[in-house]
């Protein structure tokens, strides 16, 4: 009987051991984990978007930054939204989590004005090798501070462009124009709506954000003569010019769009137009590397590139940029500034070229990445358009008339980024047929004329 | 008087009929209802073994060529990021939570069955009542709490988050299973000079085993899982398997057959549990809160 006892006992016992040992083991791994911050080097905590330049850099930093500089670089990937939360509590909260963050041009602004970033001209001016003055200047406008001073450093920009599928064209006997009309590109659409079966004329965001539907939509405004609020902050959502802007769009898409097209981002149209489910695309120029993918796309090597579609202004491509920060609160400045630099040089985009090919490069911020023979070869169908739709941006006047912030599609204040969301919820209800224009922008002017309050 | 006789035969055939009939049809309804719920989930399968293109396809491509691409972006084809940090992060706040939580649940279920305090049902609400405030409002006094802790980014204060959360159900749960354990085999016990620590070793916890397989389980399950705050405390160090799953979506290109091998994958600790407490969880969940 006592053997038995202490039997049991013992059994007890190597079961709790065995629970405390796997315990300990875990903690173990998971403290050494994958980040080991150990290795003598200094480590720096870098936050970006999954994007696929993003993911290139992770990949290509260990064998070259890491190598040559002995500052080992930790990246954590999170989506847009949930990054921008991160950084802002992180920054907000003085937490000092991450070294380096990717953000866009819509942050720069907001967060300079909030004393959130740190000023990086001077890490610039101090790299001969960095080049500062290759940059193209709506890149340097839209990362400035009214200091004219950098608080970002661009990684890849883009403007918008017209997408159009050539085969469809040519069978229908249609020469789009190389700076096209939002009239004639909705003429065109018309007529090759229905060219292949299930093919429609053109997809257009229709989700809403003020990041997707939100983007294209301002561009239409701004061209149609429209603006979200004048200089001295009046709120111009339901003026004439705002709501033929608007009712063009939503009509365009309703008659001629994708199908779903109020759940349409830029992946659903990206989708829609690889597939050959459209004959156009109006969007990112960022879009034109994965059109042209032979891996990712059925309509490679089939796409015609146009301007971005005017009606009373000379051009109206939106500009964007992800770009690199350093929040204030990092403790690792110099280790942060020498990434930064390099991520955002002209080194960089040769080493992506050569080990990762040259559609690959990060382009969009450097004049000298268009002269360089292998990706002019890579990008030959759509390289030069997209480099003169970012150079003819104007982020500080991108319409008619003068502009009280910064951005072309969007307008560069916090409130921004809930009143753009609001009111594309609107207009995507207007897309679906639940609601009507009319009814989407009186709601929208409510909503901006709050946010014209705070600054008048 | 022969009708009498005659009567009931037809009826006792009918019977079985009538009883085998909608057998059938609960079971059509079963099997209706269960691929209803698995239909997802194959779906998301299905899908992690395509290739981006096809899974981006509209209408889907059920018969598209497979490929194990997807896996391979998971385990770091594109960025060189290793899901093992993230994996085992979650693995240690899930094991050690759950450790805890039964450590703490089975004695305070004791209390509150077998030897009840006094007010026992009081407190019984008292526990329920933690569960009644939303998660997202505890949110940033816990933040900023960990922030002056300076336990921003631990796994530790993961392992202690899970514990609060799970402990309240965990109590209910344990709390039903120990009151089916008969009193009179605890008073025999006791009669035969089992003292608390030897009941609780060789009656309560052999007796409430499957109980105790289905507490781990659904503690394990709701702490794998947990992403709100995983996604809101940690950062580079501490960072779990369902805030990994994310970085795989992306505003530009296609991620779907990425995200679902991501899925699947980080999906296969929690099968293999299912599966591996199974009959236990089965007698479990048949026994005790939630028969």
């Amino acid at each position: 009987m006592s053997v038995r006892r202490i039997a049991r006992a013992r059994r007890s016992a190597r079961v709790g051991l065995a629970a405390v040992a796997a315990g300990s083991l875990l903690v173990a791994c998971s403290e050494v984990g994958g980040w080991g911050s150990g290795g003598g080097g200094e480590t720096i905590n870098v936050l970006m978007v999954g994007n696929p330049q993003m993911q290139d850099i992770a990949k290509l930093t260990e064998d070259s930054f890491t190598k040559d500089t002995g500052i080992k670089v930790n990246f954590t990937i999170l989506p847009e939204n949930e990054l921008r939360d991160k950084v802002t509590q992180d920054i907000a909260t003085q937490a000092g989590q991450y070294d380096v963050a990717t953000i866009g041009a819509y942050e720069v602004p907001i967060w300079h004005k909030n004393s959130w970033l740190h000023e990086l001209s001077s890490y610039a001016e101090g790299d001969s090798g960095f080049d500062e003055n290759d940059l193209l200047e709506p890149m340097v406008q839209s990362l400035s501070g009214a200091d004219g001073n950098l608080y970002a450093l661009p990684f890849y920009g883009e403007s918008s462009f017209l997408m159009y599928n050539r085969e469809v064209m040519a069978e229908k006997g249609i020469d789009v124009p190389r700076r096209p009309t939002w009239h004639q590109v909705a003429d065109i659409a018309a007529e090759v709506d229905g060219a292949r079966p299930g093919m429609k004329g053109i997809c257009l965001r229709g989700l809403p954000g003020w990041g997707e539907l939100g983007a294209p939509l301002t561009t239409m405004v701004n061209t149609f003569g429209g603006t979200w609020f004048t200089k001295d902050w009046k709120a111009q959502v339901n003026s004439k010019e705002f709501r033929e802007a608007t009712s063009f769009y939503v009509d365009l898409v309703r008659k001629h769009g994708e199908v779903g097209a109020p759940q349409a981002g830029f992946t659903e149209c990206l989708k829609a137009m690889s597939q050959g489910k459209v004959a156009m695309w109006y969007d990112a120029t960022s879009a034109a590397g994965s059109l042209e993918d032979p891996k990712t796309s059925k309509v490679a090597g089939k796409v015609g590139y146009a301007h971005a579609p005017v009606e009373k202004t000379n051009s109206s491509g939106w500009l964007w940029a992800w770009a690199w920060a350093m929040p204030k609160t990092t403790k690792k400045a110099d280790a942060a500034s020498k990434f930064m630099l390099w991520a955002s040089g002209k080194d960089y985009e040769k080493l992506v070229g050569e080990k990762l090919g040259w559609s690959r490069v990060p382009a969009g911020k450097r004049a000298s990445t268009y002269a360089v023979f292998e990706y002019r070869k890579a990008s030959a169908a759509f390289g030069d358009i997209a480099l003169k739709s970012i150079k003819q941006a104007h982020p500080t006047s991108p319409g008619v008339q003068q502009r009280p912030t910064v951005g072309i599609q969007f307008v560069a204040v916090p409130e921004f980024q809930d009143l753009g969301t609001k009111v594309t919820e609107e207009i995507s209800a207007a897309i679906a047929g639940r609601t009507s224009v009319d009814q989407a922008l009186e709601n929208g002017q409510k909503l901006a004329e709050e946010v014209a309050r705070n600054y008048q | 008087m022969s009708a009498t006789m005659t009567r009931p035969r037809p009826l006792r055939r009918r019977e079985p009929l009538v009883r085998n009939h909608s057998k059938t049809l609960v079971g059509l309804a079963a099997w209706t209802v269960g691929l209803f719920f698995f239909a997802p989930f194959a779906w998301m399968v299905l899908t992690s073994f395509h290739s981006e293109t096809d899974a981006a396809t509209n209408p889907p491509s059920i018969a598209a060529q497979l490929t194990l691409d997807g896996y391979r972006e998971f385990f770091g084809a594109s960025t060189g990021a290793s899901p093992w940090p993230a994996l085992i992060n979650s693995a240690t706040a899930s094991v050690l939570s759950t450790l805890l939580v039964l450590a703490l649940s089975i004695p305070a279920a004791y209390a509150l069955s077998i030897r009840p305090v006094r007010k026992w049902s009081d407190v019984m609400f008292f526990f329920l009542s933690t569960k009644m405030l939303p998660v997202v409002a505890g949110l940033l006094p816990v933040y900023l709490a960990a922030q002056n802790l300076g336990m921003l980014d631990n796994i530790w204060l993961l392992v202690l988050l899970y514990t609060t959360m799970n402990l309240p159900i965990a109590v209910w749960m344990m709390r039903s299973f120990l009151a089916e354990i008969p009193v009179a085999i605890l008073e025999a016990a006791a009669i035969d000079g089992a003292g608390l620590p030897t009941v609780f070793r060789r009656i309560i916890i052999p007796m409430a085993a499957p109980g105790i397989a289905a507490t781990s389980l659904i503690c394990f399950i709701f702490s794998w899982n947990e992403m709100l705050f995983a996604q809101v405390l940690t950062g580079v160090q501490a960072s779990t398997g369902p805030v990994f799953l994310t970085s795989f979506v992306t505003s530009q290109g296609l991620f779907l057959a990425k995200v679902c091998a991501a899925a699947v994958a980080v999906s296969i600790p929690v099968l293999i549990a299912g599966f591996a407490a199974q009959d236990r969880l089965v007698q479990g969940l048949t026994m005790g809160a939630v028969k």
